[in-house]
């Protein structure tokens, strides 16, 4: 029963799913402050490439190692998002150049393949890897073993977050006032909230967790370096906060849906299921159903971007406004 | 002292060459300290990288091959980035352009017929190819307002996809079947020697060959510039990018400009894949290590940003880009890590990004006049 096609997809989709996840978190909490950050496959790939330099080159036990890594990745992945916040708060910079920009600084061509060739990453395993965290007899528990027991403790963390993000939104005096800036950076200016502050400071966070979400990658899914290895992943994450409504618990049922997807081409071909040119249309698949996905909410009765912060990727300009 | 920024209200004429230039010196600076914190020696590496794009024999005539594809690409991206439509897609356009020029060589180029005829329908059908890969985008913003950004990225992927799918997972008619190399790799058919774009070789520098696609590069520059500069269609895609509200007040087809300029701009980008397939590669080429790995589509982007959108400034930065990417082709290995070339670009443009604020606006130091005895803590805030 445990090896049935749908258990196992969705298992993997929860572990497929948890990159895009932390990606996802990470851009809404930018986009609730104002700031379109399209730097996240960039960002990701920086991180993955950092977390797994880590694991590579410290000798300590696996748990010290991998904790020092995840950081490592999400101090990358800030890094690579100061350069965004400075261009597009500070210099009111065009977000989406400026995004774009950082894709291509960051990514596939640029900086995450120059280190990866540079530390000499490509072709070898990860020395740790991060494991199913629960006891095995937890684990063959029929259906709920492998999907909630069977996985790594980056999944139960971010199912933390997915709180956290929620609670901080919704309970928090820094979140209201995170919502107010991303809504009416104007009003909340003559309240006394510190736009600038709170804009860099959710910038610098979605920077975090893409580089997370990077780690996630090269450390627990794939344990391995290969250029590009995030494949679109980041631009997925950047849909899913728009299906998501800009909601942290929508986000956790749209990574696990695309997470499910990413894992089925290789879950037909383990099986050696042929469905007409398999290998095109399931690789395609995930792609192709975001893009459907984003029609239908951008279309129709949510034509009103449900929940779209009001001034996201416009800059606030004191005396402009 | 306070230190504020303000408006220009009139653009100095030349900050916008000081701007890109200032740029293109203070990323090499900060690459630099890329290269020293990473165990290189920045000096040698600048100089091995203008010798391989520019100075040694034949290295013009390499940045060409590079410089012509990322011509086309800068030139899609200007063409829809100008009305404020983002297709970050060109790379996947260029892939279907590639796909339909090739067969379009392959199917007329074996049955005799005018020279000139087999090339002009890989180019006519380069640009429907494109055209219409890009328009899945236009046709969904146009009708359903859906992010044209990620829609034209996503589809880069599946334009991937099928390229890796008609050469290596099909016995398509585009894949070479025949052979003893077609039993060992899957390659592509080679075009018939009829759909062979043709060169002009110019005797300097141990031979420069000037591919048709660079011509057609530097024409399609022209009609994109005359098309923006002198035509209503232009001015009503720049109305509509600056203000779209202001363009439908004066009764601008909002979704008949949508489908046109993603139309040109996939049309260019696919002319670029034909031109791939006619001038350098002459089979397609499936290869996720080969064109996929590239990523012109992507450089593009940075390539029409420097040009600030402008086709000719286009066609100059693709050729100085071109022989950075040349360069970092040839000399690719230990001491040149793959990657660092992007690196530069990525930095290039962020400081043209950030060098843009000192074209629009002035900073200004201010000293606060010491007669008043106490000035007050914080300067008060004019009425809004």
């Amino acid at each position: 029963m445990n090896n049935s096609l749908l258990v196992v997809l969705v298992a993997s989709g929860v572990a497929y799913g948890t990159p895009l996840l932390y990606a996802a978190l990470g851009e809404l909490l930018a986009e609730r402050s104002g700031v379109l950050n399209l730097g996240v496959e960039g960002m990701m790939l920086v991180g993955a490439v950092m977390g797994f330099w880590t694991v590579q080159r410290v000798h300590a036990n696996s748990g010290i190692t991998l904790t020092l890594a995840i950081l490592v990745a999400a101090v990358a992945g800030t890094v690579m998002s100061a350069i965004h916040a400075f261009l597009v708060i500070t210099l009111r910079a065009n977000q989406i150049v400026s995004g774009l920009a950082l894709t291509i600084f960051a990514g596939a061509v640029g900086l995450s393949s120059y280190l990866g060739n540079d530390f000499n990453l490509a072709d070898v395993p990860a020395s740790h890897t991060f494991h199913a965290l629960l006891p095995s007899g937890m684990q063959s528990l029929p259906v709920v073993g492998p999907i909630l027991f069977g996985q790594d403790i980056l999944v139960y963390i971010s199912w933390l977050c997915v709180i956290a993000v929620g609670l901080y939104l919704s309970r928090t005096r820094p979140g209201l006032n995170l919502r107010a800036v991303g809504e009416a950076p104007a009003a909340a200016d003559t309240m006394g909230i510190n736009v600038t502050a709170y804009r860099y400071a959710h910038t610098l966070a979605g920077g975090a967790f893409a580089g997370v979400a990077g780690a996630t990658v090269t450390l627990a899914i794939t344990p391995q370096w290969v250029n590009g290895i995030t494949g679109g992943a980041g631009w997925i994450a950047i849909a899913l906060v728009i299906f998501a409504f800009w909601r942290p618990e929508l986000c956790l049922v749209g990574a696990y849906f695309f997470g499910a997807l990413q894992a089925l081409a290789p879950q037909l071909q383990a099986r050696n299921i042929n469905l007409g040119p398999t290998v095109l249309w399931t690789s395609s698949l995930p792609y192709v159903m975001t893009i459907l996905v984003l029609v239908v909410v951008s279309s129709g009765t949510a034509r009103r971007r449900l929940g779209a912060p009001a001034a996201l990727g416009v800059p606030y300009v004191r005396e402009e406004h | 002292m306070r230190i504020s920024v303000e408006q220009r209200l009139r653009r100095p004429r030349w900050l916008t060459v000081v701007v890109p230039v200032g740029s293109v010196v203070f990323a090499f600076l900060v690459a630099a300290v890329v290269l020293v914190a990473t165990g290189h020696n920045p000096v040698s590496t600048y100089r091995q990288l203008f010798d391989a794009a520019f100075l040694q024999n034949q290295s013009i005539d390499q940045t060409l091959i590079v410089a012509t594809p990322l011509a086309f690409m800068g030139l899609a991206a200007a063409a829809a980035f100008r009305m404020k439509l983002y297709n970050i897609g060109a790379e996947g356009q260029m892939y279907m352009g590639a796909i339909f020029g090739a067969a379009a060589g392959l199917y007329f180029g074996g049955r005799g017929g005018p020279a000139p005829f087999p090339i002009a329908a890989m180019v006519v059908a380069g640009m429907a190819g494109g055209a219409a890969w890009a328009l899945i985008s236009g046709v969904l913003r146009a009708f359903f307002k859906t992010n044209e950004i990620l829609t034209s990225l996503l589809l880069n992927y599946v334009a991937g996809y099928i390229l890796t799918y008609l050469i290596f997972e099909s016995e398509s008619y585009w894949r070479q079947t025949k052979g003893f190399n077609a039993s060992v790799f899957p390659t592509g058919k080679p075009l018939p020697h009829s759909a062979v774009w043709p060169g002009w070789t110019l005797h300097v520098q141990g031979g420069l060959t000037f591919p048709l696609g660079a011509f057609l590069a530097v024409a399609a520059a022209i009609v994109l510039w005359v098309l923006y500069k002198l035509t209503r269609f232009g001015f009503e895609a720049t109305v509509l990018g600056d203000s779209p509200r202001a363009a439908r007040y004066a009764g601008v087809r909002m979704r008949r400009k949508v489908l046109a300029v993603m139309g040109v701009s996939g049309a260019i980008a696919g002319l670029g894949g034909a031109s791939q397939i006619g001038d350098f590669s002459h089979s397609l080429d499936g290869d996720p290590n080969g064109l996929q790995k590239i990523g012109y589509g992507y450089t593009g982007i940075v390539v029409a940003a420097l040009g600030r959108y402008n086709p000719f400034a286009v066609v100059l930065i693709a050729f100085l880009l071109g022989g950075l990417e040349n360069a970092g082709n040839t000399l690719q290995g230990p001491d040149f890590p793959a990657g660092l070339v992007g690196v530069i670009q990525g930095i290039i443009l962020f400081s043209a990004l950030g060098g843009e604020i000192l074209s629009r606006h002035r900073i200004r130091v201010e000293r606060r006049t010491k007669r008043v005895p106490a000035a007050p803590a914080r300067a008060p805030e004019p009425a809004a």
